[in-house]
């Protein structure tokens, strides 16, 4: 069986294969029209794979379960609240929707404050366990959900359809001025989380072991879930939401590299998820010839391979 | 020293422990002893800060353990609980090496390592240090956790009911272990048991619970008494020395069924 490190090396050599692929296969016309372009949406497709890897190890590993994804509190929901509301209200046209830098922010800030409003003000995560957070979390999803269905019922259609676009995730239409906005809260995540690597693996010893080894629980909970939906926030407002893209990364890298370090899950997981992005999307466009987006595939083998870890977890607790 | 002083714990209406008051001798093995529902689970999770106390305090050195810092307390008093479902692939000198982290935080020196060693050896794990946890029986990963808090070497041990699930065999293993922590390396034991006999055996002081009150305390041969214990379980159980261990005879004692 070879080692951790081999596989991390392997992961990483294949992803940049696949990024040299996409940036430089079959450039018609210009050069120095297409190139930079590709770029953009290869850093696009780098950050947000990475930003899902990581918060959805880390919000595995708080809720000891292989199965939820940081979504499932529903940040999504909230995600396609905002523009549904923009859209309502204001309409495709105003400066909400014109101005990137606005639509971008006030997304992520509604996001994270929405996040940091359910575990600090209704539930604290030290009174109540994270299930229950969990549980009430999907009720709310769903009820924005619901919301969101009324507006958009109400909506103009052109209207809608331009909504319609921003509510499915795309990596072709990415903004640059975003992606830095992006790269940079992304970078600040990071630096705190890295941190915390080492406490991370003590944690998936469960509660009671990791106040035994004086990690201080309730709060690296509360701090990670934020931090989870930080970034969670910034990729979902960057490309719009993925909903099994984490749960698929975040698993293979756990079958793959059989370890309990998080500094190595969670680079596994990245890879992973950036030979997906980039692999599939190269793909879309030059096998499927733009006639499929990726979110579609992504979702597809998602569901399939989500299905999969069902059965396989109900086979275990037998 | 701990010392535990009018400690409460209200679940709901009931008090589960109510006004608790104890100090736990260093260098012995105490064990919380008492029905279903006593409260000794409880009282050992509030003393090991896995749960708040709605009122009371527990000292360690004269200082409540609420004002102790989480990675100090955690090389002074270790607690392992009883269920440890972990669905993570540990091998067992991995998990044994967490025990470091309070020292170490996952950097291990040689220092670590030795301490490590010597925990596996403690155990005899030695030959299966490199087997994964979920290829174990349930006695041999009972082991390994305990090997884990060996290996934390702290001053205070905690254990809630270490036994559950093991064999004759691995039982009188385990508690004949607890028993050489004590006199041959000057820990504190503090162990919650549903076997009166093993708590008979093998302990220096009991601490006796009852719908979570203090009913009784004191060294072993002074709690192990008929009159005590019927006190304790409302059951009459004679107690018979042999070779000089006094051994609970509760299997055909006449139960007051209480409504």
């Amino acid at each position: 069986m070879p080692k951790n490190s081999t596989r991390l090396i392997l992961l990483a050599v294949l992803s940049l294969v696949f990024i040299l692929l996409y940036a430089f296969y079959d450039i018609k016309g210009g050069f120095g029209y297409a190139f930079p372009r590709r770029v953009i949406r290869l850093s696009a497709m780098v950050l947000t794979g990475v930003a899902i890897a990581y918060a959805t190890v880390v919000f595995q590993t708080i809720t000891r379960n292989r199965i939820l994804t940081p979504s499932v509190m529903g940040l999504d929901s909230m995600y396609e609240v905002v523009q549904t509301l923009i859209y309502f209200f204001a309409g495709s046209l105003s400066v909400w929707v014109v101005n990137k830098y606005l639509n971008f922010l006030t997304a992520i800030a509604a996001m994270i404050l929405f996040a940091i409003l359910m575990y600090r003000v209704l539930f604290r995560a030290d009174k109540y366990p994270v299930f229950l957070l969990l549980l009430i979390g999907m009720v709310i999803g769903t009820l924005l959900g619901s919301l969101v269905t009324f507006l958009q019922v109400l909506i103009d259609p052109v209207e809608y359809l331009s909504l319609q676009n921003r509510l499915f995730a795309n990596f072709m239409t990415v903004k640059k001025e975003l992606l830095y906005m992006a790269a940079g809260i992304l970078v600040i995540a990071f630096m705190y989380g890295y941190k915390m690597m080492s406490k991370l693996d003590v944690m998936s010893l469960g509660r009671e072991n990791a106040i035994n080894l004086g990690i201080d629980y309730d709060r690296m909970v509360l701090h990670i879930l934020i931090l989870s939906s930080v970034l969670i926030a910034t990729s979902t407002a960057l490309v719009g939401p993925i909903t099994f893209f984490g749960l698929i990364v975040a698993n293979l890298s756990y079958q793959y590299l059989i370890t309990y370090r998080h500094s190595i899950l969670i680079a596994g997981a990245s890879l992973i998820s950036i030979v997906a992005l980039v692999g599939g999307q190269f793909f879309v466009e030059h096998i499927f010839e733009l006639r499929t987006t990726l979110s579609v595939i992504i979702n597809f083998v998602g569901g399939i391979y989500f299905i999969y870890l069902l059965l396989r977890e109900s086979r275990a607790m037998r | 020293m701990i010392e535990i002083k009018g400690l409460t714990k209200i679940f709901g209406q009931k008090p589960v422990v109510d006004g608790v008051t104890v100090t736990i001798e260093p260098r012995t093995i105490t064990s919380f002893i008492g029905p279903n529902g006593a409260g000794k689970s409880t009282l050992l999770s509030m003393v090991s800060r896995l749960l708040d106390a709605d009122s009371g305090e527990v000292l360690l050195d004269r200082k409540d353990i609420r004002k102790w810092k989480s990675n100090e307390f955690a090389k002074r008093v270790s607690i392992l609980r009883q269920a440890n479902y972990i669905n993570v692939r540990l091998t067992v000198r991995e998990l044994v090496s967490f025990g470091r982290y309070p020292y170490s935080k996952g950097r291990l020196t040689e220092e670590d390592e030795w301490f490590v060693d010597q925990a596996i050896d403690y155990m005899n794990l030695r030959d299966m240090q490199d087997k994964f946890l979920d290829e174990l029986s349930g006695g041999q990963r009972q082991r390994a956790f305990i090997a884990m808090v060996i290996a934390q070497d702290t001053e205070y041990i905690l254990l809630d009911e270490p036994l559950n699930n093991l064999d004759m065999k691995h039982s009188v293993q385990i508690m004949k272990i607890l028993r050489r922590l004590v006199d041959e390396k000057g820990k504190t034991v503090v162990i919650v048991l549903h076997d009166i006999n093993f708590a008979s055996v093998y302990s220096d002081r009991i601490v006796a619970l009852k719908d979570g009150k203090l009913v009784k305390v004191g060294p072993t041969h002074e709690v192990i008494k008929t009159e005590s214990l019927r006190e304790i379980y409302d059951m009459h159980i004679p107690v018979q020395e042999q070779d000089g261990c006094r051994i609970c005879i509760y299997f055909n004692s006449q139960v007051n069924v209480h409504a």
